[in-house]
């Protein structure tokens, strides 16, 4: 990951350079935004695409069926450890595509940039962006910028909307989940949550928890050369993991039942989970998914996501069963049960 | 976390577990005082692998679900005034008052922030001079050091925009009120253990001995828990009522003298009220009149506050643990925590809360199946 970057000596800044902020007019559509278009936007997403500076961009798809997603991130602070709001807009797109089994191609990214932001924030942001997208191979090529007044925003907001293809043979979705898969997450978690919540909150731990935002796609990849048995897929983003099980149980009326001893979770993030009276099962990720397999192809899978270097810490954690339709529940670890509903609005840290 | 998990180790579990199972020969019903001790149980599915004829009731410790609903009321009254900054502990924010919450009282306007210690308020109210900053101090013995430390610090540098809305509630007086209850059934008490390390416990004994009812001193994860249980049910078993330690690699006999020190300096005790149960006398604090400046509820006009509670709710009999949320008609239908009628759905330390996030609003036999392959 690159961290921070000189911006005087990356792109062409000068007239930007007047602007240490970014003003109203960068969104207005005259100079300032075709400035900020030629000397930020272009030098870090360049591609043929987007340097036709059409109205839209026009692309050569090839024939089958096209996954379309979109996702606008919002996150304050706009960079924590281990990330900032540039990757988490390249790799959340990207990895909704790749829950639906889809090879995503491309983005588009849309800015409504904050009055008074500084340029050199804006500027890493974008560099982010850029060094995010081409480590997942895709390309940014329409975008948008809009500003608002001081106040109005929190910084920076970002929505991208993607497309991707999905290749023959994958069946995948949040309703085919069936009795007797084979539940498995791809790492620790609740790494990214706890990480932005310890920079937001002021707390400090002996190692600075890092998020794990990563795009997934090539994870798929993986997934899907040693088997095509994969029932459904989430990244389990807001809400955590509870929330994604708990919508692949009610899609599919299949209940989904956990060994809490087997949930892999960092040292350091319950740490912090403790201290807030959280449960990790509830705090976002954004570099993990969530794999529910026919039982036979489990073994295969879970190897195949070892190996990979997002999957290294990969897990079966539960099966899913016909009971207690749309309801997951969890054995704990000293034997009792628990249900494990859906979050009611945020998880509020508690008082002692 | 090394020293945490050794206290949720499977296997010590099972052993307690045979080992309570073994000793006990008739029921016995015990109350683990604190919100903490129920959140506990209830996530762990302590309760599920117990002898049958151990019963645990769940007791009034947890601090947000017994503040007063006037008190919630003048906390949204202040916190919506001009100019106020009102800063709280984030489960504060969903306890519904008479007609709406503080989530409410933000999204109209008012300036209300989570904080984590009321020394961050204090942190706030340096920051802005021109505003008025009010931290809502409730809680138990467990969080007044803290509270007091914010007061004193505020009145050292004379900082004369901060000040806290107090509703202190003090556990032994309301043992004694439980005790005292027609309705009660407690044959034991798991004291909370926090609030004990604050404390000691050199308060418990003249409780032991007038009600002839053991007290040990519990901590807070499932074997800690499990430890109290055993400790209680062979003190029932042979006769005893005395005051015991199961946390002893918290608890001390005399406490933290230094924060007892502080509370003295900056609280008198007073009568309180608890919601859903009334008037414990003397089972509060609130600023003495050295401090008293500091005090929200002196310091702004919070008139004409009517308060309302629901018809239907019961969380005063289950703070008494004269009911199991399960029993209340509104539990999990039109009382849930997306809408909860009372305060004990709102706190995750709340017994009706606890209840319902792990799922006991199905019957435990039936969640008790759902066992895993891995």
């Amino acid at each position: 990951m690159s961290s921070d970057i000189d911006f005087s000596s990356w792109t062409c800044p000068l007239p930007l350079r007047d602007y240490p902020n970014i003003v109203l007019g960068h969104g207005g559509g005259g100079k300032l935004s075709a400035e900020l278009v030629e000397n930020l936007f272009l030098p870090a997403f360049r591609n043929p695409a987007i340097e036709c500076l059409g109205d839209s961009a026009i692309l050569r798809i090839p024939a089958g069926r096209l996954a379309f997603s979109t996702d606008s991130f919002v996150v304050r602070p706009l960079f924590f450890p281990g990330g900032s709001i540039g990757e988490l807009a390249i790799n959340g797109t990207v990895n909704d595509l790749a829950m639906s089994g889809a090879r995503p191609l491309y983005l588009s990214a849309g800015f409504i940039v904050e009055e008074g932001l500084p340029m050199a924030m804006l500027a890493k942001i974008v560099e982010r962006m850029r060094v995010a997208a081409e480590k997942a191979g895709i390309q940014v090529v329409t975008g948008d910028t809009k500003v608002v007044e001081k106040g109005h925003g929190d910084g920076c907001f970002i929505n991208t909307a993607g497309i991707g293809m999905i290749p023959d043979g994958r069946e995948v979705g949040p309703a085919r989940a069936k009795p007797g898969d084979a539940i498995i997450i791809s790492g620790t978690i609740g790494d990214h949550g706890m990480a932005v919540m310890s920079v937001r909150e002021g707390m400090e731990f002996d190692t600075v928890i890092q998020s794990d935002s990563a795009a997934l796609h090539g994870l798929v990849e993986a997934i899907f050369a040693v088997s095509n048995e994969v029932h459904a897929l989430r990244d389990p983003t807001r809400g955590g993991l509870a929330s994604s099980l708990n919508e692949i149980a009610a899609q599919s009326h299949v209940g989904m039942a956990l060994n809490e001893d087997v949930l892999p979770v960092k040292p350091d993030v319950q740490s912090a989970c403790e201290l807030l009276g959280l449960d990790p099962i509830y705090v976002a990720n954004e570099g993990k998914l969530v794999a529910i397999v026919s039982s036979s192809a489990a073994d295969a899978v879970l190897e195949a996501m070892r190996r990979h270097s997002l999957g290294g810490d990969a897990a079966i954690i539960g099966k899913v069963v016909a009971e207690r339709a749309g309801m997951l529940t969890a054995r704990t670890k000293i034997g009792g049960t628990r249900v494990i509903p859906m979050q009611i609005g945020e998880q509020l840290p508690r008082i002692c | 976390m090394k020293y945490l998990n050794e206290f949720r180790d499977g296997e010590t579990a099972q052993k307690l577990f045979r080992e309570i199972d073994r000793i006990t020969t008739r029921p016995w019903a015990m109350m683990e005082v604190c919100g903490g001790q129920t959140h506990s149980i209830i996530r762990n599915g302590v309760d599920q692998l117990l002898p049958k004829g151990i019963e645990l009731i769940h007791g009034p410790g947890c601090p947000v679900c017994v503040t007063p609903l006037e008190m919630i009321d003048k906390a949204l009254a202040i916190a919506a005034k001009p100019g106020v900054i009102f800063c709280s502990f984030g489960d504060m924010l969903r306890v519904p008052g008479s007609h709406k919450d503080l989530f409410r009282v933000r999204s109209e306007g008012g300036d209300v922030r989570i904080v984590y210690s009321p020394l961050d308020a204090l942190k706030i109210a340096r920051e802005n001079p021109d505003r008025q900053v009010v931290f809502f101090g409730i809680g138990f013995e467990t969080t007044a050091p803290a509270n007091a430390m914010a007061v004193s610090l505020a009145a050292k540098e004379k900082l004369e925009n901060f000040s806290v809305l107090i509703s202190h509630v003090l556990v032994p007086p309301a043992m004694e009120a439980i005790m005292t209850s027609p309705l009660n059934r407690v044959k034991a008490f798991l004291a909370a253990g926090h609030v004990c390390s604050v404390m000691g416990y050199w308060e418990y004994p003249p409780l032991a001995e007038r009600f002839r009812v053991p007290i040990v001193i519990t901590g807070f994860e499932p074997l800690d828990v499990l430890e109290g249980i055993r400790r209680a049910v062979i003190q029932l078993e042979t006769g005893k009522h005395e005051v015991e330690n199961a946390y002893g690699r918290v608890v001390s006999f005399e406490g933290n003298k230094v924060a007892q020190q502080m509370l003295k300096q900056v609280f008198e005790v007073t009568d309180r009220g608890w919601r859903g149960i009334g008037v414990i006398p003397k089972s509060g604090w609130q600023l003495n009149e050295e401090y008293r400046y500091y005090d929200a509820e002196y310091r702004f006009e919070v008139t004409g506050i009517e308060t309302k509670e629901s018809p239907l709710c019961r969380s005063g009999e289950v703070l008494q643990g004269a009911i199991k949320p399960t029993e209340c008609s509104a539990f999990g239908t039109v009382c849930t925590p997306r809408s909860p009628l009372g305060a004990t759905m709102v706190s995750s330390e709340g017994a009706c809360a606890a209840y319902y996030n792990y799922g006991r609003f199905v019957k435990v036999e039936e969640i008790a199946t759902a066992c895993p392959v891995t």
